[in-house]
């Protein structure tokens, strides 16, 4: 099973997204840290240069700054690698954007394994369980261009402060031009009966091909893309939980405080369910390519296979 | 300044000093030291230099007034209250259970109150936002940020600092309250921030030097501060922390105290 890469990368649609909403609302307004080439938002400084704020390397300042942009009326989108972009300035977004509920979306890109050959300093494997457990924020990651496109007029006008995990290269196209996008509302994929796999990011590709190989053992796997961790789709979970009876949550992330987190205290407060977790387990990320950290890290298709397989076998 | 309208600014502040004394002592203690500080240059601010509308607190061309040493709280509400944006008798119920004025400034909460704060160093840096906001939609307003000497050991003011220069943000004028004091000590002792001027001058900052506590000191240095039309300004005020609250003047131990009754009659005494 294959998945054809998008057009574009991740970085420019998020850009484009960007420059589009600006176009028609004078109050979208970009910070940045240093990592403007990095992050793709240098076509948006091109076209609204009195728009882009490049604080240079201080990523504390940058969310102060978005903060009073957005006290005075502007929605910015304030972006850095997802590991300066949450938590090295946690206190600065619990304090300055969600306690004081401002509109201040944060963008964070390479999560995870995604950051490759910047190596172990630069991979957040706990940036959503931190983002998620600060009241008022909206947590997202997008998976592919189609979503992402889909998902930045929504982010801008929710009102809320929102962070965005976003890869920066090309994505695996999971969405075809019928696709309806709603933050907060996860995607089923692929129905099944045996099994179900929420999936984020880049585990989603990963997630419909151990559907594939699970169907060569005989086993029926549902797959939801739970785009949106916080406010997490209770009613979708609880759906699907019922109906397999089996649960696995696939995620580029720690397995402690995020999507595996938050679908256990689901199912643990309503319904108890056999459940497995992929997910890096409570260690620090490496330097590597993609294809060895996968391994390295235990993300790959078959570790979801084989959590899928287990969760299964649990129920007899 | 004329003789009057100093000794009206003089009364405002001993007004603002009076009405957030009788706060702390209504809950029994609280941060006074800070709150005294700055109680001269909130009256300059809130009843002569701030373009603001008690009556349309919102109002998208006001001048913002960020206090970013957000435990001075209880002055600014004082001067929310003197200056009619909710009552005076309100301010006696700051931090009573749900109340709309917790010891740190918070937005949401009280009306009047541009920026939440608390979490030092991130008002400095909002306001810093702001100003850059306030440019971008072409008003001719100012943002004020109030920030502390030991506030300034927060290496977010420098980052602010660096890019509010960068940006030439004259819009922006801020008052670092240098009262030489913090919690654990003195700041000469704990960390030393001096020479403050100097620093905010190698930081490419508009700076001057005034009397915190004299009004027609500050008065003239914001007046000076709005003819720069290059770079934000920066007001040294030398201060004396808890100034005006005669049981604690002067001391670090006036950063947070208890207000007993006895002490704000003999507070309020002296300063009759």
């Amino acid at each position: 099973m294959t998945f054809e890469k998008d057009a574009k990368e991740m970085r420019a649609v998020y850009a484009e997204g960007l420059i589009a909403l600006a176009e028609k609302d004078d109050r979208i307004v970009v910070c940045e840290a240093d990592l403007m080439n990095a992050n793709g938002t240098k076509s948006f400084q091109k076209a609204f240069p009195e728009r882009t704020f490049d604080v240079g390397v201080a990523e504390a300042n940058m969310i102060g700054v978005a903060a009073g942009l957005a006290a005075a009326g502007k929605i910015p989108f304030a972006n850095s690698f997802t590991a300066f972009a949450t938590r090295r300035c946690l206190d600065q977004i619990t304090i300055s954007c969600a306690y004081t509920k401002l509109p201040v979306k944060i963008g964070g890109t390479d999560p995870g394994i995604c950051a490759q050959l910047n190596g172990g300093t630069h991979m957040s494997l706990e940036d959503v369980a931190l983002m998620r457990a600060i009241p008022n924020m909206v947590v997202f990651e997008a998976v592919d261009a189609t979503q992402l496109a889909q998902a930045i007029p929504q982010i801008a006008y929710n009102d809320s402060p929102t962070y965005i995990r976003i890869m920066r290269t090309q994505a695996e196209k999971i969405y075809g031009p019928d696709y309806k996008f709603q933050l907060g509302k996860a995607d089923v994929l692929k129905d099944g009966s045996d099994v179900v796999i929420f999936a984020t990011g880049i585990m989603v590709v990963r997630a419909l091909k151990a559907a594939v190989a699970l169907q060569e053992d005989g086993i029926d796997a549902a797959v939801v893309n739970v785009h949106t961790v916080k406010p997490l789709d209770t009613e979708t979970v609880l759906k699907y939980a019922a109906k397999c009876n089996a649960v696995v949550t696939a995620e580029n992330h720690s397995i402690i405080g995020a999507l595996g987190s938050a679908v256990a205290e689901t199912l643990s407060e309503n319904r108890p369910t056999i459940m497995r977790r992929v997910g890096v387990k409570d260690r620090f990320g490496e330097v590597g390519m993609l294809n060895y950290l996968e391994k390295a890290l235990h993300l790959t298709v078959e570790d979801i296979a084989a959590a899928a397989r287990e969760a299964v076998a649990a129920k007899k | 300044m004329d003789k009057q309208e100093r000794q009206y600014l003089e009364e405002k502040a001993k007004e603002i000093r009076k009405l957030s004394l009788r706060s702390f002592a209504a809950i029994g203690k609280g941060h006074v030291g800070g709150a005294m500080s700055i109680s001269d240059l909130l009256s300059v601010l809130y009843f002569k230099h701030a373009n603001i509308r008690p009556e349309e607190p919102r109002w998208p061309d006001r001048d913002r007034i960020v206090l970013s040493k957000g435990h001075a709280g209880p002055a600014l509400y004082a001067a929310l209250a003197l200056r009619g944006y909710f009552p005076e008798e309100e301010c006696l119920t700051l931090n009573q259970p749900g109340t709309n004025l917790p010891s740190h400034c918070d937005m949401n909460k009280t009306i009047g109150v541009d920026m939440t704060a608390g979490s030092l160093a991130q008002g400095f840096s909002a306001a810093v936002g702001m100003a850059l906001a306030c440019r971008l939609d072409k008003r001719d307003n100012y943002v004020y940020a109030i920030i502390g000497d030991g506030e300034s050991q927060e290496g977010q003011i420098w980052e602010a600092g660096m890019y509010a220069a960068n940006q030439k943000l004259a819009n922006l004028i801020a008052f670092c309250d240098n009262n030489g004091m913090q919690i654990d000590g003195t700041t000469a002792e704990i960390n030393c921030v001096e020479p403050i001027a100097d620093k905010w001058r190698a930081f490419r900052w508009n700076v001057i030097e005034c009397d915190g506590h004299d009004v027609e000191s500050i008065d003239a240095a914001i007046v000076a501060a709005k003819q720069e039309k290059e770079r934000p300004t920066m007001i040294i005020m030398k201060t004396i922390k808890g100034k005006g609250a005669v049981f604690c003047e002067g001391t670090v131990a006036s950063h947070s105290t208890n207000v007993t009754k006895e002490l704000l009659d003999q507070a309020l005494a002296a300063l009759a």
